[in-house]
């Protein structure tokens, strides 16, 4: 699904990511781990297509589609999901009504019929069930006034309205108590189907006790130094990060 | 009710009133004073006549602002007074085009600063008086001698003070003790043809425990470079609750000035909100005088320019007593080369102990060309108060921009929702649900 070649990228000339090379299928879940300053978030940046970020060289394919020539709307709308990891608040506009622009760009953008009133509605009923968001917050403004647990369980149902083939989770843990890491985390696994993928990107392993990843990636200094299965990542956690430096 | 007449002005009279005008002064301020040459207010009793008088005498005295005047240093009047003007009485057909839908109210229809009673609907209410003030002057009202003028005299803004000396027509509403107005009184301030000037002249009187709601929407049909300046002033009671709602909807050719000069009586509430959408000038110069305990005010203003436009809202609010709460929020969507000016006073005097006084300036500027200046001041004089006053300018956000867009929303629709949620924000303060949903609906007109 996912084809990531030879990826470098910069930001104000510093180059952050140093040939990333990655390949992810349908039905898989990829963790991404490694230390601060590793390029994770630059990495889930790029995909979104966050405009300050420059790449220099290399590929990236969803589906064979270039997605490096497509705008931030049309990658989402090609079915890119990024979980942010610090949910931005937009005062005065209402979660479920730009939501509701957003399923109806993407409908029109693929050429199909727009979502009914009665449609949406119970798309929200269901998918705020999903993980526990209570509806009024679904109704409020973008993640205005909510607390840290709220945002992220609010970006897993963003997630779960606009059914994304690729969800990009960038360090959707952090700030989490363990209560509301299990409601994300249980949303994130009943969304998972085999004709969708997840990145998981993490500092900690905790994450991936309830998210179970089929592969684990060790980013540093801009490249995937190391590929393992998940118990990889238990690794990680028992010999830190400095053992991966040793690596290399 | 009667439209306005003119009457053959008696030669003595116009002698005084040329003698007063041909004092020194610029050629410009001549030129502008020249406009009301014609106008005859013989018909007028005494009492107003006077006061037009004192008016004269205080226009002499006062030249135009110039950008040296702080009062008016970032509005710069040469676009209004380079040109040459004329009253006329215009002529319109119909005022189907700025009728607010689903809005059931009392119709007053004001042309040119005149009076048209054929498009005028008002339905009576006891305890209600409802009348063009021309007609009011005539009927010789008590109420009207004892507020009209009370406010506005030597307050030393030429502007203020021509309007004084040479307001055609208007509106007098007063409103008896615990009265509640069944439905709004919506003003239809209409400007027509090139180079008119207008000058209306409203008064508002509610009494104790009355209540009523004010919508006067200044408009145009057909008319360029055209010049109005209107004055209100408002006398809120005790225990009465007034809410008055601009609506300024003009064309991009157009240039007005308004004052309103409110006072306030205790336990009173006044709400003021103001929709600018257009025009090449608009100045508004809003005054409160919250003079006694435990009022209530709420000031909003909402400002969207587009290519020259310029608009400046001048705000004063002046508590004088203790007990008392001020909201003010302004905010602007400038877009192309367009200016908003926002200049917001709080007084808090000596005597105003637990006031509480908030004012906000906000707006966004959508070029690189449009610009913004701010200047919010509060000026406390009583120890124990709570204010704060906060202004901002910037861009639409691209963090949450780009957060939008990263779920399928374009960038243009992400930016209108962003301008429409920041809009609509401002003017939350509007209790009609019809005028709400209009002024709601001319923004999604201009940012769609």
């Amino acid at each position: 699904m996912l084809k990531i070649k030879n990826l470098h990228a910069s930001i104000n000339g510093k180059e952050i990511l140093k040939g990333i090379n990655l390949e992810i299928k349908s039905g898989e879940v990829h963790a991404i781990m490694g230390p601060n300053g590793a390029g994770k978030s630059t990495l889930s940046a790029v995909l979104a297509g966050r405009e300050n970020y420059t790449v220099t060289s290399g590929s990236v394919t969803l589906d064979g589609k270039d997605l490096l020539e497509l705008s931030p709307e049309d990658r989402a709308r090609e079915g890119v999901f990024l979980a942010f990891q610090y949910p931005i608040e937009i005062p005065g506009v209402s979660n479920v009504n730009f939501l509701k622009t957003a399923i109806n760009e993407t409908r029109a953008y693929k050429g199909m019929e727009l979502v009914s009133a009665k449609e949406f509605l119970a798309m929200v009923k269901e998918k705020s069930a999903l993980v526990e968001l209570d509806a009024k917050l679904a109704n409020r403004s973008v993640n205005e006034g909510f607390s840290g647990g709220e945002k992220k369980r609010n970006e897993i149902f963003q997630m779960a309205m606009l059914n994304p083939k690729l969800a990009i989770l960038d360090e959707t843990d952090s700030g989490l108590d363990i209560d509301a890491l299990r409601i994300v985390a249980k949303g994130v696994n009943q969304l998972k189907s085999p004709k969708n993928a997840t990145i998981v990107i993490t500092h900690y392993q905790r994450l991936l006790d309830y998210i179970v990843p089929d592969f684990v990636h060790v980013l540093y200094n801009g490249r995937i130094v190391k590929t393992g299965g998940k118990e990889l990542a238990l690794e990680l956690e028992e010999k830190g990060y400095d053992w991966i430096k040793e690596l290399i | 009710m009667h439209q306005f007449e003119y009457l053959k002005m008696e030669n003595k009279k116009l002698e005084e009133l040329q003698q007063v005008i041909v004092q020194p002064s610029t050629p410009k301020k001549d030129q502008l004073l020249e406009t009301f040459k014609s106008l005859d207010f013989s018909v007028e009793g005494e009492y107003y006549q006077n006061l037009r008088k004192e008016a004269l005498s205080e226009i002499e005295r006062l030249e135009l602002p110039t950008s040296s005047t702080e009062f008016w240093k970032y509005t710069r009047l040469g676009k209004i007074v380079n040109k040459k003007y004329q009253v006329v009485k215009g002529m319109i057909n119909s005022i189907q085009p700025f009728l607010i839908p689903n809005l059931e109210a009392n119709i007053i229809v004001l042309v040119n600063g005149f009076y048209n009673a054929e498009l005028s609907t008002i339905k009576e209410q006891e305890g209600i008086i409802v009348l063009s003030l021309s007609q009011s002057k005539q009927n010789n009202i008590d109420v009207l001698k004892s507020s009209f003028n009370q406010y506005t005299k030597n307050r030393n803004e030429l502007f203020l003070a021509i309007n004084n000396a040479f307001h055609t027509d208007g509106v007098f509403i007063q409103i008896d003790k615990d009265k509640v107005a069944e439905k709004p009184y919506h003003i239809i301030n209409i400007t027509t043809q090139d180079h008119s000037l207008t000058q209306t002249r409203n008064l508002f009187v509610a009494d104790k425990n009355s209540s009523i709601k004010i919508i006067e929407s200044f408009v145009n049909f057909n008319g360029k470079e055209n010049f109005i300046n209107s004055v209100s002033e408002i006398v809120v009671g005790e225990n009465a609750q007034l809410e008055y709602n601009k609506f300024q909807d003009k064309e991009e050719e157009n240039y007005s000035i308004s004052t309103e000069y409110v006072y306030q009586k205790t336990n009173s509430h006044f709400t003021i909100n103001t929709a600018t959408y257009n025009g090449a000038l608009v100045r508004n110069n809003l005054t409160i005088e919250v003079d006694a305990e435990n009022c209530e005010t709420n000031l909003s203003g909402l400002y969207l320019g587009k290519n020259q436009d310029h608009t400046d809202n001048h705000t004063i609010v002046d508590h004088k007593k203790p007990h008392c709460n001020s909201n003010e929020i302004y905010r602007g969507v400038l877009d192309n080369s367009s200016t908003g000016v926002f200049n917001g006073k709080v007084f808090v005097r000596q005597h105003a102990q637990k006031t509480n006084a908030f004012q906000k300036n906000n707006t966004i500027l959508l070029s690189d060309d449009a610009v913004s200046n701010s200047k919010p001041e509060l000026e406390i004089y009583a120890d124990d108060v709570k204010c704060s006053h906060g202004s901002t300018t910037g861009q639409i956000d691209e963090e949450a921009v780009f957060y939008l867009q990263s779920r399928g929303v374009s960038r243009k629709s992400a930016i209108n929702l962003m301008i429409n949620a920041f809009a609509k924000d401002t003017l939350e303060k509007v209790s009609i649900d019809a005028l709400h949903n209009y002024i709601n609906t001319k923004i999604e007109e201009r940012f769609a």
